[in-house]
């Protein structure tokens, strides 16, 4: 069976997010002040499971060995049919 | 006695280091293509620097997970030497070798420059033709290069002597203003479990000739073949 799941990768709270500061600074030029600001980043993927917890489980697999990086990164999966 | 360099797609320093290797130093390189593997035979290592994968995803994750990679895991568990610099160093910090990640720079803009760099530890593959708290000059080019490691790992790093190389001034002093990157605790080389693995951001392959300005660089490379000679 096809599931869709997307994968959810930000940084932990915490971690210092250069590209976030910049944007805020970016947006306050353009009159947008805003109290605060992070980036994600999200993967949408198809794939074949036997079943919804085989579909999470082959995510959050893909997670720990490539998609995230645990030093800095935490995760969200969803996953949908 | 035989070094390897390894090209991925998007190395863009392979060539500088096979030439320091060469040409500099006199020590039989080969250019490694990544598909073909490195095999047995080979003494030392090295990753060059450069953007394998167009730096996707993040900068090393893509090449650190390639077959190559477990080669040069089993090289290094058997004791072998490994350089990794720059996108080498992400790679290595990618695959494990080392502890910690290099993440994008504080200031997120790409730095090029030339960097004072404090010698940590002389006591090393990689650096033992240094004297400890030598200051050497060696430049940087990176956008993803400052050092990130969690608070337990930075003061094991420091307990067991594995940080090789902290951002300083000319004098020797580490301090916030020439941290280029925003690097934890200003570290910029940084050795694995084994001790036999560098990552380091700067390039010393850009500071191997006279005519570059800096020949600061090559005793890398030289306390290297002299490990190898030493060790028979």
């Amino acid at each position: 069976m096809n599931f869709d799941v997307e994968v959810r990768i930000a940084l932990k709270p915490g971690i210092l997010d250069p590209e976030a500061r910049a944007i805020q600074h970016a947006l306050a030029d353009l009159g947008f002040a805003t109290t605060r600001l992070s980036t994600a980043r999200v993967f949408s993927i198809t794939l074949e499971a036997g079943d919804r917890s085989h579909a999470e489980e082959m995510a959050k697999q893909m997670c720990e060995r490539l998609l995230a990086n645990p030093v800095i990164h935490r995760y969200e999966v969803k996953v949908r049919e | 006695m035989r070094f390897a360099v390894v090209r991925f797609g998007g190395s863009n320093c392979d060539l500088d280091v096979v030439h320091v290797l060469r040409d500099v130093c006199g020590v039989d390189t080969d250019l490694i293509w990544y598909k073909e593997g490195i095999g047995p035979g080979y003494d030392a290592v090295v990753l060059p620097g450069g953007f394998s994968y167009g730096d996707y995803l993040r900068a090393g994750a893509i090449a650190a997970r390639t077959p190559i990679m477990e080669e040069i895991l089993r090289h290094a568990k058997k004791g072998g030497l490994v350089l990794g610099v720059c996108n080498g160093a992400q790679i290595g910090a990618e695959s494990g070798l080392v502890q910690g990640t290099f993440t994008l720079n504080a200031y997120p803009k790409f730095l090029c420059r030339p960097a004072h760099l404090r010698v940590e530890n002389n006591g090393t593959p990689f650096t033992s033709l240094y004297r400890e708290g030598e200051v050497i000059r060696i430049p940087i080019a990176h956008k993803e290069g400052r050092y990130m490691a969690d608070p337990e790992t930075l003061a094991t790093l420091n307990r067991e002597r594995r940080v090789v190389f902290r951002f300083s001034d000319p004098e020797g002093r580490v301090t916030d203003e020439v941290n280029h990157n925003g690097s934890a605790e200003n570290i910029t080389g940084v050795l694995g479990n084994g001790g036999n693995f560098l990552a380091m951001m700067p390039h010393p392959e850009r500071a191997s000739e006279e005519a570059l300005g800096s020949v600061d660089g090559k005793r890398i490379f030289l306390s290297m073949i002299r490990h190898i000679e030493e060790k028979g």
